[in-house]
């Protein structure tokens, strides 16, 4: 069963006096499901795929995985929440849901605006220089060209890969998995967001990088609303969020203060 | 689960409740149809980028580069060519390698997008669940590349119309609008395949062998003539298959004494524009029905 924490409650009652509440995410009894192509086995023949196609079943190696089962919780206008909890347990297929990105099979996330989830799995053309990859990344998040002229400099800068030699007009394929994870990084970083949703994005980079990366990320907290942290270091969700959500196997195990959440996480970890 | 354990104190309302009141939208909920064309429109640029990276994209990785936008299509003819005007030694047909090649690079340019169209979802599956932007943008540039690719066999197709004895005439100019109306047909059917693709992977297998039977269907390597054996119903269903209908158009335009299945002009139009405008506009609106389910591969 899921612990309910009154502080959220103590913590709205005083900010009424100061300001009305503003709910920037609703999530409703969220259920997620999604499907998993478990790669190549027995029945892929042409023969057998048309057969499938014709009795509408599914791929005898596809699964379905319940990642969110119920979830329900409220972030305000100007909170910062960390979400923790064991590798599978959910976080980063909420946080896509809230993104609007992964559909949910049940129940319903009402949000204010489109929240921005910022990531480093933000998929690119390897076969293409990092250079077009910048200018095909921002266009994406719907930036207007002249804007995306302007700033496609200052991205490749801040992302470092020029720091050994022009890898700025190598293709991607090219690249070591920090460098380009550095560049996907600078590249979703650039656009100002309402709500923003960040995905363990801090983990990746040398420290120089991450540096740089934590004073971006300071700075994209002001500009928005709500802000959601997926992390395993739990330094830097204590750093950055007053408000924690702890998920376990797909369900809210606790939700509250990040202090007494993080203790109790800690406990829990330990124990096992 | 305990939902009421979270409904808001000051106001007593359930989360649903709460969320209507400030106005909050359901997160990735399907935009009306008339929003999500602008919204399309607002990622034309997108659409464009991405449609060129992609050309430049797949042949990034051969020695001969962009060269094989033409080799590609010219090695095809020439092997065709070998099959059906050598080997099988077709005589009936009055300059039988531009007639081949006018069909082979007609009918290319919707095999080709169907058949990338048919993976444009489910092989962007990284991008799709990192960024919001309108799905239909995926496939829409899926066929803007398969058009620029076209733009390149065109020429080919021109220089070996021209070098096998055939005029230049007025005529040609109807190749422009009848290779428009095709890009639209295209489109929307890439836009169809493109949905059924992203909801089962199987249907990347079975694809080439529905392209196949419909090139077998649209009079590309041999006399149209061979369809008047067949039974009347099925020779009306060959005179309304939209490939040989775009086909035929471009024979027209482009060869003098080529036979047609259609003897009517402007049946061939009504015929090419009533598929464009069928398969675009449903094409469209099936895509659109299933734009947040995209996300789930």
């Amino acid at each position: 069963m899921v612990d309910h924490f009154d502080a959220p409650v103590e913590a709205s009652a005083t900010m009424t006096r100061t300001q009305e509440r503003i709910p920037t995410v609703v999530v409703d009894d969220a259920h997620i499901i999604y499907r998993v192509h478990q790669g190549a086995a027995g029945g892929t023949t042409p023969v057998a795929a048309l057969r499938r196609l014709v009795k509408r079943t599914h791929a005898p190696n596809v699964r379905e995985v319940h990642a969110v089962k119920g979830i329900s919780f409220t972030a305000y206008r100007g909170e910062a929440i960390g979400l923790i909890g064991s590798n599978g347990s959910g976080k980063s297929t909420i946080l896509r849901a809230i993104a609007g990105l992964l559909p949910v099979n049940r129940g319903a996330i009402h949000t204010q605006g489109q929240p921005s989830l910022l990531g480093v799995n933000a998929a690119l053309l390897n076969d293409l220089s990092g250079e077009r990859n910048v200018t095909l990344g921002c266009l994406a998040m719907g930036m207007h060209p002249d804007d995306v002229a302007k700033q496609a400099a200052g991205i490749i800068d801040f992302s470092g890969i020029n720091e050994r030699g022009d890898f700025a007009s190598l293709p991607m394929r090219t690249y070591s998995s920090g460098m380009a994870a550095r560049l996907r990084f600078s590249i979703a970083a650039a656009k100002k967001h309402d709500v923003l949703l960040i995905d363990e994005a801090l983990a990746t980079g040398d420290k120089g990088f991450r540096k740089r990366s934590e004073q971006r990320v300071r700075e994209l907290r002001e500009g928005a609303g709500t802000v959601f942290l997926v992390s395993h270091q739990l330094s830097s969700v204590r750093d950055t969020c007053e408000r924690t959500i702890w998920l376990e196997s797909g369900v809210i195990r606790m939700d509250g203060p990040t202090d007494e959440v993080i203790r109790a996480y800690e406990a829990y970890a330990n124990s096992k | 689960m305990a939902t009421t354990a979270l409904v808001d104190p000051d106001t007593g309302l359930t989360q649903a409740q709460l969320a209507a009141r400030h106005g909050l939208r359901v997160a990735g909920e399907r935009p009306s149809l008339v929003e999500y064309s602008r919204r399309l429109w607002a990622y034309r640029h997108f659409i464009a980028a991405y449609a060129n990276a992609k050309l430049v994209a797949s042949y990034s990785n051969a020695k001969l580069g962009q060269l094989w936008q033409v080799l590609t299509p010219l090695t095809n003819a020439a092997v065709y060519y070998l099959i059906f005007g050598v080997v099988l030694a077709q005589n009936s047909i009055p300059n039988f390698i531009a007639y081949l090649t006018t069909g082979l690079f007609i009918f290319n340019f919707t095999q080709s997008a169907v058949l990338a169209g048919t993976q444009s979802i489910s092989s962007n599956l990284g991008l799709i669940r990192a960024l919001h932007f309108p799905r239909a943008s995926l496939p829409l540039s899926t066929t803007i590349t398969q058009f620029q690719q076209l733009l390149a066999s065109m020429v080919v197709l021109v220089g070996i119309v021209l070098a096998t004895g055939e005029p230049l005439t007025w005529q040609w100019l109807m190749l422009v609008p009848a290779l428009l109306l095709q890009a639209v047909f295209n489109a929307g059917v890439v836009l169809l395949v493109a949905r059924l693709g992203a909801k089962s992977s199987d249907l990347k297998q079975v694809m080439p062998f529905i392209m196949r039977t419909w090139m077998y269907g649209s009079g590309v390597l041999y006399s149209v003539s061979l369809f008047d054996r067949l039974p009347g119903w099925a020779t009306t269903l060959v005179q309304y298959n939209p490939l040989l209908v775009y086909i035929e158009l471009a024979r027209y335009a482009l060869l003098e004494e080529a036979p047609l299945l259609n003897e009517s002009l402007t049946q061939l139009w009504l015929v090419g524009a009533g598929w464009a405008l069928v398969a675009g506009i449903g094409g469209f609106i099936y895509f659109w029905r299933g734009e947040q389910e995209y996300g789930r591969g």
